[in-house]
């Protein structure tokens, strides 16, 4: 029980940061602020989503379970609507709606 | 420089100000780490972003003089001089590192507390933290001072227009209510574990501002008399139980024994909402006339306000070198 949660923790977490890397990436080497912002969101979505998916198997009890993805539903509240006003922004040509 | 150079100058503070808060945690300073994240990088760096947009215009005519030979020799010996002292400070601390932490440790049960650091801020150095929440007053006294004679007493900023289906509102009305319980717990967790008023303020602050930015609040005109009743209420309370001090426990500032954690929490409530108000002003940063001197104070007095952070780091031992 105890190995094949260590290995779909690895898995997951692995998965995480391959996310993670791919919107670094994406971030860097896109041209403009739209596709740039589309490379983020599956850094933040996807990659912390299976980061998190991945220390569920490890967490004390379903407290800190809910906190993890307290802190996951967090992030993507936060990072979906910051995107909706940088894009926005962008769309509009750096003047704030 | 540029406008991108200034702001990307901004964004990597910010980053590096993230970074840093993820060292102290490793260091086992969660005290400072939380400070850092929420003052160093939120706050300040809010600030910043504000001031390179004001700065865009002035930048190409600033970008285009070249510094003379005189002025980059002395830029380059003050970097020489800044680091060398930083490294001699480092190297030369003796060892062991001089520390009074055992000394907090020990007395900590008198003060009914179970975190060394609030113990520190609201009891041992009970003076240092009643004169700070008076000089965070008179620098509020001194912005205000700064506003123009015709909206004396007025909202501090222009108002800002609601867009009832916009993105903004949407996001503050879910996630200020999250914001104001998590602010809230580690304001009173902190008599008993990493957190406190500081960081519970600024986080209570953050979902002010939120609010403020989404057009579903407004600020409180400066002239309302219950603002200022309940910004003097801090100090005022603060000082009250200090000179009740005398009378009960026979200095000022001293607490009874029973009643400590009571009496440094019923402190701890009022003081906190001056820093509330106070890192309310970035909303300020859209005012024409206000700005450059408004932000300048804030930032020097977010910048002065090492507290937390200095105590929680002579408390940490093993990161002792590295603040002192």
């Amino acid at each position: 029980m105890s190995l094949a949660s260590d290995v779909l923790t690895v898995l997951a977490v692995c998965a995480g940061a391959f996310f993670f890397l791919a919107g670094t990436v994406g971030l860097l080497r896109f041209p403009d602020a739209l596709s740039r912002l589309h490379a983020l969101t599956k850094a933040d979505n996807l990659g912390l989503g299976l980061i998190v998916l991945g220390l569920l198997f490890h967490v004390g009890g379903p407290l800190a379970a809910l906190k993890l993805i307290s802190v996951w539903f967090l992030t993507l509240l936060a990072g979906a609507a910051v995107t909706q006003l940088i894009a926005r922004t962008a769309r509009t040509g750096g003047t704030p709606e | 420089m540029t406008a991108r150079d200034t702001f990307a100058a901004v964004v990597g503070f910010v980053t590096l100000g993230l970074l840093l808060a993820l060292i102290w945690v490793r260091l086992a300073a969660p005290d400072v780490a939380l400070t850092e994240a929420a003052i160093g990088s939120g706050v300040t760096g809010g600030l910043l972003v504000g001031a390179s947009a004001r700065l865009r215009r002035a930048e190409a005519p600033t970008a285009a003089e070249k510094p003379g030979i005189p002025l980059q020799l002395m830029a380059v010996a003050l970097c020489i001089l800044v680091t060398v002292g930083l490294a001699a400070i480092v190297l030369l601390l003796p060892e062991p590192a001089p520390t009074l932490a055992p000394q907090a440790a020990a007395n900590l049960a008198a003060t009914g507390l179970g975190n060394p650091v609030t113990a520190v801020l609201m009891a041992y150095r009970a003076i240092d933290t009643l004169l700070e929440t008076v000089v965070l007053l008179l620098a509020l006294v001194g912005i205000w001072s700064l506003a123009p004679d015709g909206v004396w007493g007025g909202f501090p900023g222009p108002l800002h227009h609601v867009d009832r289906n916009g993105v903004l509102p949407f996001l503050a009305q879910l996630l200020v209510p999250v914001g104001i319980l998590v602010g809230i717990y580690i304001f009173w967790v902190g008599s008993v574990a990493p957190g406190g008023e500081f960081q519970g303020a600024t986080i209570l602050a953050a979902m002010w501002i939120l609010a403020m930015m989404a057009g579903l609040v407004d600020a409180p005109a400066v002239g309302r008399r219950w603002l200022r009743l309940v910004l003097v209420a801090g100090p005022a309370v603060f000082l009250a139980i200090g000179l009740a001090g005398f009378a009960i426990a026979g200095a000022f500032l001293a607490y009874p024994e029973s009643h400590a954690k009571l009496l440094i929490l019923t402190i701890e409530v009022p003081v906190k909402v001056v820093p509330i108000w106070r890192s309310k002003f970035p909303a300020l940063a859209d005012s024409e006339k206000w700005m450059p001197s408004t932000s300048l104070i804030h930032i020097s007095s977010v910048a002065s306000r090492p507290s937390p952070k200095m105590v929680s780091a002579r408390l940490g031992g093993s990161v002792n070198s590295i603040v002192l």
